[in-house]
C-alpha cells in the first residue's frame, strides 16, 4: 500500500515557510490540543524539567487517545520519568484511570487490563502503556515482545530519550554511538557510547508482524497525534516510538527540544515512518535535508566530537552514514515509488 | 463429589469453581499440571467467562495478573521454585497495590545446583512479600484452601499464596471430594473490588510515595496480616459450615494434650508426623504435634497456646537459612517468648530427600532426652560432607562441589539424579 501518491494527505507544519497555524485550519482538522474539549489526560503542576519532550509527547498522546476512544482508556506506566514527575503522592497529574507497577512489566500490566476488560464487558475500554526507552528497549523488553506475539489489544508507547534519564543519564539500549551519558563517558580513545550496539525497536516489533507500528516526533505533533489516533481504531498490538528530546540528559537548551526533535527527522538519524503487519506502508519525507552535524553540535552530550583542534571527524561520518542509510532504507527523500 | 484424582487437578477444579476471570499460565515443574488444568476447563466451555493467557515468564504471569486485578476481574496464577523467584519483583507489588491475587506454589527447591523436588525454599524466600502464606497438608486441603483463599483475599483485598507440596502433593493420585459450583458460589461472592481502574472514577493506582508516608502504608500491611489472623479462622468456620469439613484455619493441634515432645512443621510432611505421633504414643511417648497451616500472617497466640505445656519443640522444616539454620523455627521461638522452652532444629526433605518415619522417630526420642543439637540435619551424610571438605582443603581448583559429591557417593546416586 501506498500513499506516496497525489492521494497523500497534506500535513502541515509549525514553522518555516510551510508554517500553517490551528486558527488557519478547519475546525476539523485542528489538533486535539487546541481543542477546548481536549482531555488534558496530564494535567498541570507535574514536575517534568523545562522543556521536556516526553511530558509534551505523552500530553498529545493520551489526549490523543482519549479523544479516539471518546474517553473510555486506561493507561498504564512503566518505572521512570513520566511516572514520577507526574505522581508525587499524594498529587496526580493524571485525569484518567492510570496504574504503575513495575519498571519492567508494563507491557504484561496491560495486557492484564485489556483482558480484564474483556471479561468484565468493557471491551470499549482501550489500554494504553507506556514507558522510557529503559523500561521499552532493556528491561521491558521481554514482556512488550510478549504482548506483541500474543497481539494482546493494547497500543504501547515508547517515550525514547536515548538514556535513563531518571536515575541520572545513563546508557541504555537506545543510546547513540558517541553520545555521553554517566556510564559512557567522553574519555579515553573513543569517547561516550559505541559504535555497532543498540536496537532498533520499531523494527523489532515490526518484526513481530503486529497490526501497527509508527514512529513519531514531538517537533511533528500533528503527525504524532494522527498516528496515536489511527493506533486507537485499530485492535491488537500496537506500537509507536516517539523521539522525546531531554535537555537535562542531551545538554540542550530546554528551548531547543522541538528544533533538536525536527533536526533528528531531517538529518535522517530518527526516520518517521509508519507500518502495517510488518510492512512499511509509508514514510514521511524531509523536506529540507541537514547534516548531522547539524542536530549533534548543539547538544553538549556530543560536545567531544566537535572539541576544537580535536574534531572526531571519524566519528561524524560515521554518524552520517547511519543517516544516510536510514534516508535510503526508508525512502526519506521520496527518490522511490514506495517506501 | 468424591473422586481419585491427581493432586493438580484437583487444585484446577478447586479453581475453576471459584470463576476466576483471568488466569496466566507459564510451566514450571511442578507446578505445570495445574495451570494445564485450567487451561483444559477453559479451553472446553467448562470454566466460561475466563481469559487463559500463556505469557512468556513468571514475572509476566504475576505482572498480568496485577493489570487484571487492578481491572477488578478475579486473577490467578500459578508457579514454584525458580519461577516465583522470577516474579519476586512482582510478588512484593501485588502485596503493596493491595491486590486480590490466589497464586499456587507447588514448593519446590531453588538452585544451584539445580533440583525439581519438594522443599519450602521457594515460599521461604518470599515470606515476608506482605502475602498471606497457606499450607496445605493434604490434596483435600489443597482443594479447600483454594476456595478459602479467594475469599480471604478478596475480604482484605491481600494477595494469599497456597504453598502445596511438590511431587508429594501435586502429582499425587488420592481421594479428593471437589465441591459443587453451587456450594463454592453460596461461599464465595462475587469480587467487588476496593479499588478500581474506571474511567467514570479514575484513580492513579502505585503512585510513590516518600518518608513522610511510606511507614503508615507499611503499617497497614502489617495491620492487613492482623486481620487475617482473625479472619482465616472466621472462614474456616463458615467454610465447615458449608461444605461439612474442616480445613484450613491458622494452626492443627494434634494429640498435643499432656504431650512433653511436640513436633511443629508445615506441609504434607505432618502426615508422615502424625504416623510417627501414633506409633509413638502406641509405645507410651508423650509426644503431639502442630501443623501450622497459616505461616503468614504467623499465629503467635494460637501456637503459644498450643506449644505451652510441652517440655521442648522439635520443628521439622524443609528449608535452610544458611549462616543460620532454620527459617521457621525463629518464629516459632518467638511464639515462646515469654516460656522459653528447648527449641531443636531438624531440617529435612531438602531437594526432596525421602523423610522416613524411622529417620523421624529416631529424632525425636533423641529430643526427648534433650540431647538433640540445636540444629540438625536429618540423614545427612557427614563422611561424604568431610570428604569433600578435606578435598577443598586440600585442592584449590577442587571444582563444582555438586559434582564432587555425587562422585564421591558414586555412580548410582549419580544415574538416580540425572
Amino acid at each position: 500500500m501506498s500513499e506516496d501518491s497525489a492521494l497523500q494527505r497534506v500535513k502541515f507544519y509549525q514553522t518555516g515557510t510551510h508554517t500553517v497555524g490551528n486558527r488557519l485550519m478547519d475546525e476539523a482538522a485542528r489538533s486535539v490540543q487546541a481543542s477546548m474539549d481536549r482531555s488534558n489526560a496530564i494535567t498541570s503542576g507535574h514536575r517534568a524539567c523545562q522543556g521536556c519532550g516526553e511530558a509534551l509527547g505523552a500530553r498529545y498522546a493520551l489526549d490523543a487517545a482519549m479523544r479516539a476512544t471518546e474517553g473510555q482508556l486506561v493507561a498504564v506506566n512503566a518505572t521512570g520519568c513520566l511516572e514520577v514527575f507526574t505522581t508525587p503522592s499524594p498529587e496526580t497529574s493524571w485525569q484518567i484511570p492510570w496504574l504503575h507497577s513495575l519498571f519492567g512489566n508494563a507491557p504484561a500490566v496491560a495486557t492484564g487490563v485489556a483482558a480484564a476488560m474483556r471479561r468484565k464487558g468493557r471491551s470499549d475500554i482501550k489500554v494504553v502503556a507506556q514507558g522510557g526507552d529503559g523500561g521499552t528497549t532493556d528491561i521491558g523488553f521481554g514482556c512488550l515482545s510478549g504482548m506483541f506475539e500474543r497481539n494482546d489489544d493494547v497500543l504501547y508507547i515508547c517515550y525514547d530519550n536515548e538514556a535513563y534519564m531518571n536515575t541520572g543519564v545513563q546508557r541504555s539500549s537506545a543510546t547513540p554511538p558517541t553520545a555521553r551519558t554517566a556510564t559512557t563517558p567522553a574519555v579515553g580513545t573513543a569517547p561516550g557510547n559505541v559504535f555497532g550496539t543498540g536496537k532498533n525497536l520499531p523494527l523489532i516489533a515490526m518484526a513481530h508482524n503486529i497490526p501497527y507500528v509508527a514512529t513519531a516526533s514531538v517537533a511533528d505533533l500533528h503527525d504524532l497525534e494522527d498516528k496515536v489516533e489511527k493506533a486507537m481504531a485499530i485492535e491488537g498490538s500496537r506500537y509507536i516510538h516517539i523521539m522525546v528530546p531531554c535537555p537535562l540528559g542531551w545538554g540542550s537548551a530546554p528551548n531547543a527540544t522541538i528544533s533538536l526533535a525536527r533536526l533528528a527527522v531531517e538529518s535522517g538519524l530518527f526516520p518517521l515512518f509508519e507500518a502495517e503487519h510488518g510492512q512499511v506502508t509509508r514514510s514521511h519525507k524531509i523536506r529540507r535535508r541537514v547534516p548531522v552535524e547539524d542536530y549533534l553540535r548543539p547538544q553538549r552530550r556530543f560536545a567531544h566530537l566537535f572539541k576544537k583542534g580535536h574534531e572526531d571527524s571519524e566519528s561524524l561520518a560515521a554518524l552520517q552514514r547511519m543517516a544516510d542509510a536510514n534516508i535510503e532504507r526508508f525512502n526519506l527523500m521520496g527518490e522511490r515509488q514506495t517506501p | 463429589m468424591l473422586k481419585q484424582m491427581e493432586g493438580s487437578l484437583a487444585v484446577a477444579e478447586a479453581v475453576a469453581l471459584c470463576r476466576p476471570e483471568v488466569v496466566c499460565a507459564y510451566p514450571i515443574t511442578p507446578q505445570t499440571h495445574i495451570v494445564e488444568g485450567v487451561g483444559a476447563l477453559v479451553k472446553s466451555g467448562a470454566l466460561e467467562n475466563c481469559e487463559f493467557i500463556n505469557v512468556e515468564s513468571e514475572f509476566a504471569a504475576l505482572s498480568v495478573a496485577i493489570g487484571a486485578s487492578a481491572a477488578g476481574a478475579r486473577a490467578y496464577t500459578a508457579t514454584a521454585s525458580q519461577g516465583l523467584l522470577y516474579m519476586a519483583e512482582a510478588v512484593y507489588n501485588a502485596a503493596g497495590l493491595g491486590l486480590p491475587i490466589v497464586m499456587t506454589v507447588g514448593n519446590r527447591a531453588i538452585g544451584a545446583p539445580i533440583n525439581i523436588w519438594n522443599d519450602h525454599t521457594d515460599a521461604m524466600a518470599l515470606k515476608d512479600a506482605g502475602w498471606i502464606q497457606l499450607f496445605a497438608e493434604t490434596n483435600q486441603e489443597a482443594v479447600d484452601l483454594h476456595i478459602q483463599a479467594f475469599r480471604l483475599a478478596e475480604e482484605l483485598s491481600c494477595p494469599v499464596m497456597v504453598c502445596v507440596d511438590g511431587f508429594i502433593l501435586t502429582h499425587a493420585h488420592e481421594r479428593v471430594d471437589i465441591p459443587t459450583r453451587d456450594e463454592v458460589d453460596a461461599f464465595l461472592p462475587p469480587y467487588e473490588p476496593v479499588q478500581v481502574l474506571d474511567p467514570a472514577q479514575p484513580y492513579s493506582i502505585g503512585a510513590m510515595v516518600g518518608p513522610d508516608a511510606f511507614t503508615e502504608v507499611r503499617y497497614l500491611a502489617h495491620e492487613k496480616q492482623l486481620q487475617a489472623l482473625r479472619l482465616i479462622p472466621e472462614i474456616a468456620n463458615v467454610f465447615k459450615d458449608v461444605f461439612g469439613r474442616s480445613s484450613g484455619g491458622l494452626v492443627h493441634p494434634y494429640r498435643t494434650e499432656d504431650a512433653e515432645t511436640i513436633v511443629v512443621a508445615l506441609g504434607s510432611i505432618n502426615g508422615t508426623i502424625k504416623d510417627v505421633v501414633d506409633q509413638m504414643r502406641e509405645n507410651g511417648g508423650a509426644i503431639g504435634s502442630v501443623s501450622i497451616c497459616a505461616f503468614r500472617p504467623f499465629p503467635l497466640d494460637e501456637l503459644r497456646a498450643a506449644l505451652i505445656n510441652a517440655k521442648r519443640v522439635v520443628v521439622v522444616e524443609k528449608s535452610l537459612a544458611p549462616g543460620l539454620g532454620g527459617i521457621a523455627a525463629p518464629d516459632v521461638r518467638m511464639a515462646l517468648r515469654e516460656a522459653p522452652l528447648p527449641v531443636y532444629t531438624v531440617i529435612a526433605g531438602l531437594g526432596g530427600r525421602p523423610i522416613t518415619m524411622a529417620a523421624l522417630q529416631e529424632v525425636f526420642e533423641v529430643a526427648g532426652d534433650d540431647r538433640l543439637p540445636d540444629m540438625q540435619f536429618l540423614d545427612l551424610d557427614y563422611a561424604a560432607v568431610e570428604h569433600e571438605l578435606v578435598r577443598a582443603r586440600q585442592i584449590r581448583r577442587s571444582g563444582p562441589t555438586a559434582e564432587n559429591i555425587l562422585k564421591h557417593l558414586g555412580a548410582p546416586a549419580l544415574a538416580s539424579g540425572e
